[in-house]
C-alpha cells in the first residue's frame, strides 16, 4: 500500500475515536510542554543572569578577606581586617593589568531629609567606584580626590533614594540629607540600573568618600572589601595575578600557606553562575521528560488495548487483501501521528507557558529551537517505539481467529 | 460459461487440537465455472466454513490443490494470497463486519486502498457504483449504526464486489437476518448473478438453497451431494410472503 493511503487510513482510524485520541493524545502534550516551558525558562533565567553579570562590569574584578575559620567557627569574612590604606596603594601603584581599584567599607545608616526617612547601606568608595561598577551620574558630579583626603561630608545617592527622600520632587544636588546625626551634602544623582541577576535593587545606593565613612561613621581604618577593573576582560585572570602577588607580599603570608583574602573575577562569576542555571536547566527537561515518558507509555497502553478491541477490523482488513505489513505499517503510523501531533499541541502550549512565565518573571523570552527540534524528534521515536509492540501484535493475526473474534 | 473459476482437487484440511487430529475436509474435489451460483449446504461442523476459508484464500489446505483463475494456490507466500484476495476475490460474512462510526462509502472504497492500481477518484466512483448496484444509492454517507441489517449486508455486498472479483464468497450471509430480509437479500444475489457474477454461498437453511443454481453438500468433511437445483426466483417467494402479510 502506498504511503498516501496509509495516513489516510490512520488518521481516518484516528478520527473515528476523537475521545480516545484526544485522551492518548494529552499525554505526549503534557509531556512535551513540560519539556519546552522548562528548557526554555531555565534558558531564560540563565540569560538574563549572564546579562545582569554584564552590566556590573565584564572586567570587574572583587577582593574579600577570606572568610575567618576559628575552631571550626566561621566567623565570617567581616571579621576579618586584612585589606587597609597599604593594599589599596600598591595595587594603585604596582600594577599593570589593573586599570582602577577602589575601596569599600560599608555602613548601615537610617537616612533623613525633612519628613522623609529611608534605611540604606551607605558605601564608602573612592571616585574610581563608578567606573569599576559601570554606574553613571544622571546629574551633579563625582565626589573626588580632594573629598576622600579631606573627608568631606559629600555623596552621590541612587533613583531610589531619590524617590524615597526628594518625595516632592525637588533637586536633590545641594540638598543636605542627614545620616543618623551627620549631615552629608547630595552633589551627585546616578543613572538606573535596575535589578540586577539577583534581584536586588542597584539603584538602592548612596556613594560616600571611603574615608568619611571610615573616619566619622565607624572609627575604622580597613576596608571590607576592594573592587577594581582589569585593563580588559580578557587581562581580568592577570589582573587577579598581580593583585594576588601584591597582597600576599603586603600581608607577608609565606609560600605554601593560603591566602587571607579572596579574589573574585566577574568572568569567574558569569561562568559559575552560568554553569549552576545551565544544570538546573538540565535537571528540570530531565524531570520534565519523564512526564514524556510517562506519555509515551500511555500511547502504547492505548495502542495496545486498540489492537485488542480492534481484533475483528484487523482480520475484516486482512481478508480483503491487506498484507501483514500494511496492518503493522497502520498501527505505527496511528500511534507516530498521535504522538507527533500531541507534540506539536505540546509544543505550542509549551511557548505559551514560557511566555507567560517570562513575563511574570521578567525574564527575556527564549525559543529554544533546540529544544522544539528535540521534542519533535522525541515524539517521532516515543510514537514508533511505544506503537510497535501492538503494531506487531495486530499484524501477526492469523485473519480467520481474528475474523471469529467476539 | 465453460470456463473453470476455481477447481479443488483431494481437498483436506486437518485441525491439529491438542494432541488430537480434527479432520475438517477429508477429500473434497470439484470446480466451480464462471457464472455458477452453488450453495454450500451441511449441518453444523460439516466443514462449510473450513471450505469457504480455503476457497478464500485466508487458510491452505493440508493437502489437494487449490487453483482459481487459472493460479495454483500451493506455493504462494502469506504477501501473495493476500494480494489474491485483493485482486479476485469478494467476502460477505454473516455479521457483516464493517468498521463502526464509518460511512457506507468508505467502508465499500476500502478493499481498493489495498490496492495501489486504483487512484482515489477512481476509487470513489467505483464504491459509488457498486453501492448503487445494491440499491444503497441514498445511503452512502450512512454510518452502519444508521442502517438496519439488511442495508449493513447490502454494504458488505457491495464491498465484496468494489474489486470486480472472480468470485463472490458468502459465509451465512443471511444467517443474522429475518426471512423478508434474507429473501430481499438472495434475490440481490439472484441480480447479481444474472449479471454475471460467480457466487460460492455457504448455508445450513434448505429454502434459501433453492434460490441458487447448484447445490454441493458436506457431511463430515466429505461431499455427499453434488447436483444442480430447480431454482426458485427470490423475488416470487418475497412477494408471496408479503401477500402472506397483507392478509
Ligand atoms: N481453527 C480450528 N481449530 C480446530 N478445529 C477447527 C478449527 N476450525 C474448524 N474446526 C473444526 O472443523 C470442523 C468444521 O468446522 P466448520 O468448517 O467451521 O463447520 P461449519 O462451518 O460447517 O459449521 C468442526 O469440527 C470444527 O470444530
Ligand atoms: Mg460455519
Amino acid at each position: 500500500m502506498n504511503i498516501g493511503n496509509l495516513i489516510k487510513i490512520a488518521i481516518s482510524s484516528l478520527f473515528r475515536n476523537k475521545m480516545r485520541t484526544a485522551l492518548t493524545m494529552l499525554g505526549i502534550v503534557i509531556g512535551i510542554a513540560s519539556v519546552i516551558a522548562m528548557v526554555s525558562i531555565g534558558q531564560a533565567s540563565t540569560q538574563s543572569v549572564k546579562s545582569e553579570l554584564s552590566t556590573m562590569g565584564s572586567n570587574m574584578i572583587m577582593i574579600m578577606p577570606a572568610r575567618q575559620h576559628r575552631g571550626g567557627v566561621d566567623m565570617g569574612m567581616s571579621s576579618s581586617k586584612s585589606l587597609d590604606d597599604k593594599d589599596l596603594l600598591s595595587i594603585q601603584k604596582n600594577t599593570r593589568y589593573v586599570a582602577a581599584v577602589s575601596p569599600m567599607v560599608s555602613s548601615a545608616k537610617q537616612l533623613i531629609y525633612g519628613n522623609n526617612n529611608h534605611s540604606c547601606s551607605v558605601n564608602g568608595v573612592s571616585d574610581a567606584y563608578l567606573e569599576i561598577r559601570k554606574y553613571e551620574l544622571a546629574d551633579g558630579v563625582m565626589f573626588t580626590e580632594e573629598d576622600v583626603k579631606r573627608y568631606n561630608k559629600v555623596c552621590v545617592i541612587g533613583q531610589t533614594v531619590v524617590k524615597e527622600l526628594f518625595t516632592n520632587g525637588e533637586n536633590p544636588i545641594g540638598k543636605s540629607i542627614r545620616f543618623g546625626s551627620i549631615p552629608m551634602t547630595v552633589i551627585g544623582v546616578l543613572d538606573s540600573k535596575g535589578q540586577n541577576g539577583m534581584g536586588e535593587d542597584q539603584d538602592d545606593i548612596v556613594l560616600a568618600p571611603y574615608t568619611t565613612i571610615q573616619k566619622r561613621f565607624l572609627g575604622i581604618n580597613y576596608f571590607n572589601m576592594l573592587f577594581a577593573s582589569a585593563t580588559s576582560e580578557d587581562e581580568s585572570e592577570l589582573a587577579a595575578t598581580e593583585i594576588t602577588y601584591i597582597l600576599r607580599s603586603n600581608h607577608g603570608i609565606k609560600s605554601g600557606a593560603t591566602d587571607d583574602f579572596d579574589i573574585r573575577t566577574q568572568e569567574e562569576l558569569v561562568s559559575t553562575i552560568s554553569s549552576v542555571t545551565s544544570l538546573m536547566t538540565t535537571l528540570l527537561a530531565a524531570i520534565a521528560s519523564i512526564s514524556l515518558v510517562v506519555g509515551g507509555i500511555g500511547i502504547m497502553n492505548i495502542m495496545y488495548v486498540t489492537v485488542t478491541e480492534r481484533t475483528k477490523e484487523i482480520g475484516l482488513r486482512m481478508a480483503i487483501g491487506a498484507h501483514n505489513r500494511d496492518i503493522m505499517l497502520q498501527f505505527l503510523c496511528e500511534s507516530v501521528i498521535l504522538s507527533l501531533i500531541g507534540g506539536i499541541i505540546g509544543i505550542i502550549f509549551g511557548l505559551i507557558i514560557a511566555y507567560v512565565a517570562s513575563k511574570l518573571m521578567h525574564m527575556p523570552y527564549v525559543v529554544s529551537e533546540m529544544a522544539i527540534l528535540g521534542s519533535f524528534l522525541v515524539c517521532a521515536i516515543t510514537g514508533i517505539f511505544f506503537g510497535w509492540y501492538p503494531a506487531k501484535k495486530a499484524a501477526n493475526m492469523d485473519p480467520i481467529s481474528a475474523l471469529r473474534y467476539e | 460459461m465453460e470456463k473453470d473459476i476455481l477447481k479443488v482437487e483431494n481437498l483436506e484440511r486437518v485441525f491439529r487440537v491438542g494432541s488430537e487430529d480434527v479432520h475438517a475436509l477429508r477429500g473434497v474435489s470439484f470446480s466451480i465455472k464462471e457464472g455458477e451460483f452453488v450453495s454450500i449446504m451441511g449441518t453444523s461442523g460439516s466443514g462449510k466454513s473450513t471450505l469457504l476459508n480455503i476457497l478464500g484464500c485466508l487458510d491452505t489446505p493440508s493437502a489437494g490443490d487449490y487453483i482459481i483463475d487459472g493460479v495454483s494456490i500451493r506455493n504462494l507466500s502469506k504477501n501473495e494470497l493476500s494480494t489474491l484476495r485483493n485482486r479476485k476475490i469478494g467476502f460477505v460474512f454473516q455479521n457483516y463486519n464493517l468498521l463502526a462510526r464509518t460511512t457506507a462509502l468508505e467502508n465499500v472504497e476500502l478493499p481498493l486502498f489495498y490496492n495501489n492500481t486504483v487512484p482515489a477518484k477512481e476509487r470513489r466512483e467505483r464504491a459509488e457504483a457498486a453501492l448503487k448496484l445494491v440499491g444503497l444509492e441514498k445511503r452512502m454517507e450512512h454510518k452502519p449504526n444508521q442502517l438496519s441489517g439488511g442495508q449493513q449486508q447490502r454494504v458488505a455486498i457491495a464491498r465484496a464486489l468494489v474489486n470486480d472479483p472472480v468470485i463472490l464468497l458468502a459465509d451465512e450471509a443471511t444467517g443474522n437476518l429475518d426471512t423478508r430480509t434474507s429473501y430481499e437479500i438472495m434475490s440481490l444475489f439472484q441480480d447479481l448473478h444474472e449479471q454475471g457474477k460467480t457466487i460460492a454461498f455457504v448455508t445450513h437453511e434448505p429454502d434459501i438453497a433453492t434460490f441458487t443454481t447448484r447445490k454441493i453438500k458436506l457431511r463430515d468433511g466429505q461431499i455427499i451431494e453434488d447436483a444442480p437445483i430447480n431454482t426458485q426466483s427470490a423475488a416470487e417467494a418475497l412477494a408471496a410472503i408479503n401477500l402472506q402479510k397483507e392478509d
